[in-house]
C-alpha cells in the first residue's frame, strides 16, 4: 500500500465560472449592459428597478430583467408593468443565483435588441458574493433603515461591489441615518468605490442613478 | 448557507480526480480558502461530513488552509497583509487600496490517496 500527494488545483466554483465568462463574453457581443444587483432583504432592489426600467424606456433604451427569488414570481409581476420583457427565476430555497440559472432564463430573448439587462440576485448579502453572473458591474444597495454597519458586518458583498447604492434617502431623518458613517464604511470596504444615493419611491436621485448606467454603459 | 453546495462540487472533483487516478481510497482532500471566498470553515467541515457519506470521500479528511487577505499598496510598493477584512487600508501607512492579491481563493489544492 502507498499513499500519495495529487496536485488537484481546482477552483472550486470552477465550473460556475467558466459559464459566467461565456456568458459575460456573449453580453459582449451582442452589445447589452448587464448588472447584477445584490443586497439583504428588503432594501428595494425591486422598487428601484420597477422605476429604473420604465425611466430607461422613457429614455429610448431597450430594457430587460431577470429576478430572483427562492419561492412567488411577485417581483416578475411587479416589474412586467413597466412594458419590459421580465421573467422570474424561482431557486427553489437556493439562497443565490448561479450563472447556468441566467444562461436558462435567457432562452428565447435576442440579446442583441437590448440595451440593459438587469438581474435582480435573491436578497442576500452573503452567498451571492460566490457567484459571478456574467455581470459587467455588481451593484450592492444599502437601505437608510438598515445600520450604517453593515458594508462591515458584510465586507465580503461590499467589496465584491462595482457601485454601491444607498436607498430610501427620503426616510433618512426618520431612521436617524449617519451618513458621513455609511458612506465611510462603504469605503472603508471598497477604497474609491462610486455611490449614488437615492429614493426611488420619491424619485430622488433617480436621474443621477440613470446617468450612472448611461455612463458605465458607455464604457466611461 | 451555501456551503452545502460547494462540498458537494467538492466531492464531485476529488471523486472524478482520485478515480482518473486509479486511487483505492481517499485519505484526505486540501483545500485553500481565502478570508473573502465568502464561506465559512466549520460550515464546510460540517457539510462534508453529511455529503461525503456514501461516496468515496466518506472517512477521508477535510483539510482547509485558510489564506489571509493581502493587498498591494502603491504607496508602500508591496503587498501587505490587512489585519482584518473590515478595512482595506495598509496596516503600515493607512493607505487604502482596493487592489486585492490573495483572500477570494476557494480551490481545491491536492487530495492525497492510496494507491
Amino acid at each position: 500500500m502507498t499513499t500519495r500527494v495529487l496536485e488537484v488545483r481546482k477552483n472550486v466554483l470552477n465550473k460556475n465560472d467558466e459559464l459566467a465568462r461565456e456568458l459575460r463574453s456573449t453580453f459582449q457581443s451582442a452589445g447589452v449592459f448587464v448588472l447584477n444587483l445584490v443586497s439583504s432583504p428588503g432594501t428595494g432592489k425591486t422598487m428601484l428597478l420597477e422605476k429604473t426600467l420604465a425611466a430607461l424606456r422613457q429614455r429610448g433604451h431597450r430594457v430587460a430583467a431577470l429576478v430572483g427569488d427562492l419561492e412567488t414570481d411577485n417581483d416578475a409581476k411587479r416589474l412586467a408593468q413597466s412594458g419590459a420583457p421580465v421573467r422570474q427565476i424561482k431557486t427553489d430555497g437556493r439562497c443565490h443565483l448561479e450563472a447556468t440559472m441566467i444562461r436558462t432564463h435567457l432562452e428565447g430573448w435576442s440579446l442583441t435588441d437590448l440595451d440593459f439587462l438587469f438581474i435582480e440576485n435573491v436578497g442576500n448579502l452573503v452567498c451571492p458574493a460566490s457567484y459571478d453572473l456574467g455581470e459587467a458591474v455588481r451593484v450592492a444597495l444599502l437601505s437608510v433603515s438598515e445600520g450604517e454597519d453593515k458594508p462591515l458586518k458584510y465586507p465580503t458583498m461590499f467589496n465584491s461591489a462595482d457601485a454601491a447604492v444607498v436607498t430610501k434617502m427620503d426616510l433618512a431623518e426618520a431612521c436617524e441615518y449617519d451618513r458621513e458613517t455609511a458612506l465611510r464604511n462603504i469605503r472603508e470596504i471598497r477604497p474609491s468605490i462610486e455611490i449614488i444615493e437615492l429614493s426611488a419611491k420619491r424619485g430622488i436621485g433617480v436621474d443621477s442613478w440613470l446617468d450612472f448606467l448611461e455612463r458605465k454603459k458607455r464604457g466611461v | 448557507m451555501h456551503e452545502l453546495s460547494i462540498v458537494l462540487g467538492v466531492i464531485e472533483t476529488v471523486s472524478e480526480s482520485a478515480n482518473a487516478a486509479n486511487a483505492k481510497k481517499i485519505i484526505a482532500t486540501y483545500l485553500r480558502v481565502g478570508a473573502l471566498a465568502g464561506v465559512v470553515k466549520d460550515a464546510l467541515l460540517f457539510s462534508f461530513e453529511i455529503a461525503s457519506k456514501d461516496t468515496p470521500l466518506e472517512g477521508s479528511d477535510l483539510v482547509i488552509e485558510e489564506l489571509p487577505p493581502l493587498i498591494f499598496c502603491r504607496v508602500c510598493d508591496k503587498t501587505v497583509e490587512l489585519d482584518s477584512i473590515q478595512s482595506f487600508r495598509c496596516p503600515v501607512c493607512d493607505t487604502p487600496s482596493a487592489d486585492l492579491r490573495q483572500g477570494k481563493e476557494l480551490e481545491i489544492r491536492s487530495i492525497e490517496i492510496e494507491v
